[in-house]
């Protein structure tokens, strides 16, 4: 989040609210749930590691939502560092694998009925998601964020059709 | 939500083959539909999925059990019923389109309204409100080649329309279709369902299955789960997108 909203600075220095209304345009329905007081938290951080530089106008109270904030030189090398990071998070697949891993192992349950439990539940978000992405105008921004997610919903949807048929196989084997 | 029953199966069977090579394609399907539901039906390639829909449009005769389509026994119909059946009673979509390269949208379109014996004029007319209903109004006198795959398959779609069929059956829907296309052809889907349409699906894309109101997965002929899609979840989109809380 940190670096998000570094980066939301880069262009010029603003007030919070402006970059909460850029991230709102980003995000779409992604952001919804999103705190609104979250915004002024993180610059509250990023000032106090040196990365942004606020100004308060004058005759104007010292609140956070009446100063405008700019990037320092530090920030600015930080936003370079991130720009070029490869670093992505991947899903907590190794979790999932040892939970039905051990569910067998110890006999505390079926790991079939944990993928079922599990498929239901990214059915239902995939479902939710899609409907957002359906309800976004074409050529959206956060319609390109929404696919972001179905995809890789479909392909966790997928990774548990492999597990139910390796932990079916183990089942008819009698291997568990 | 009242829910008539519009199509039912008992102890639907398809085997091929004999001896030790009989394959079970379908083997003992029990399957209810309710009037104005989608049902999608899920499996890997080979697990039945496609001759169900095949026994379930009539375009193959079961080898065993029943079918009913609003309260009519399909299996025991006559070809020559069957063949009127298919044409009044059912709209087919398939993965590959299925259109006539050489007519225009309109002209795909118009095709089974002709075939059930609609005069030409009813049959353009019904045709152009069609195109319109899939938001292709504007694409009536393109041939095929001139439209992109999402609106070929909407083109088929509204062809599946043409006589207000009782079900659509879809054949992997999406299967040719990018991301893109696909979403088109899921908000139209959505948009029929909200119109009381009863749509069948079998695919393989997770996507298409999400938006059914009920999912059914399907392994070696046999139904296996069945999920209902309704309820809400755990997550929240922000989270699902590495959003930090």
């Amino acid at each position: 989040m940190q670096d998000v909203v570094l980066a939301m600075l880069a262009k010029e220095p603003s007030h919070g609210y402006e970059l909460r209304a850029r991230l709102r345009d980003a995000l779409g329905p992604v952001g919804e749930a999103m705190n609104a007081g979250q915004i002024y938290v993180t610059l509250g951080r990023l000032e106090k590691a040196g990365l942004v530089s606020a100004e308060r106008e004058p005759g104007l109270p010292d609140r956070p939502d009446r100063k405008v904030y700019a990037v320092t030189a530090a920030g600015q090398q930080r936003l370079a560092g991130w720009l070029t990071d490869v670093s992505w998070p991947g899903p907590a697949s190794a979790e999932f694998h040892l939970k039905l891993a051990a569910a067998a192992a110890g006999g505390l349950a079926d790991p079939l009925g944990i993928v079922d439990a599990q498929r239901r539940e990214l059915l239902r978000l995939l479902r939710d998601t899609q409907r957002a992405a359906m309800a976004e105008p074409e050529g959206s921004s956060a319609g390109l964020l929404l696919e972001g997610v179905v995809l890789r919903l479909q392909a966790d949807l997928r990774w548990l059709e492999a597990c139910e048929q390796h932990w079916a196989a183990r089942k008819r084997e009698d291997r568990w | 939500m009242v829910s008539e029953t519009l199509l039912r199966t008992r102890g639907l069977s398809k085997t091929y083959g004999r001896g030790e090579g009989l394959v079970r394609a379908v083997d003992e399907v029990d399957l209810e539909v309710s009037a104005g539901e989608t049902v999608a039906v899920m499996g890997p390639s080979g697990c039945g999925k496609s001759t169900l829909l095949h026994l379930l449009g009539g375009l193959e005769r079961p080898t065993a059990g029943e079918i009913g389509l609003a309260g009519q026994r399909v299996d025991r119909l006559t070809e020559r019923a069957l063949a009127g059946l298919r044409r009044t009673a059912i709209g087919f979509v398939f993965q590959a389109f299925h259109l006539v390269d050489e007519l225009t949208a309109r002209e795909n379109v118009e095709l089974p309204a002709l075939l059930a014996g609609q005069s030409p004029r009813a049959a353009k007319r019904q045709a152009v409100d069609l195109l319109e209903r899939v938001g292709l109004g504007d694409r009536a006198g393109f041939l095929p080649a001139a439209l992109s795959g999402g609106q070929r398959q909407r083109v088929a779609i509204a062809r599946a329309l043409s006589n207000d069929p009782l079900v659509v059956l879809a054949d992997e829907p999406t299967g040719n279709l990018d991301s893109a296309a696909t979403l088109e052809v899921l908000r139209l889907f959505d948009r029929l369902h909200a119109a009381g349409q009863t749509l069948v699906i079998v695919t393989h894309d997770s996507r298409v299955a999400a938006t059914a109101d009920r999912l059914i997965s399907m392994r070696d002929g046999a139904f296996v789960d069945e999920t209902r899609m309704s309820g809400g979840t755990r997550g929240n989109l922000g989270a699902l997108a590495g959003l930090e809380g």
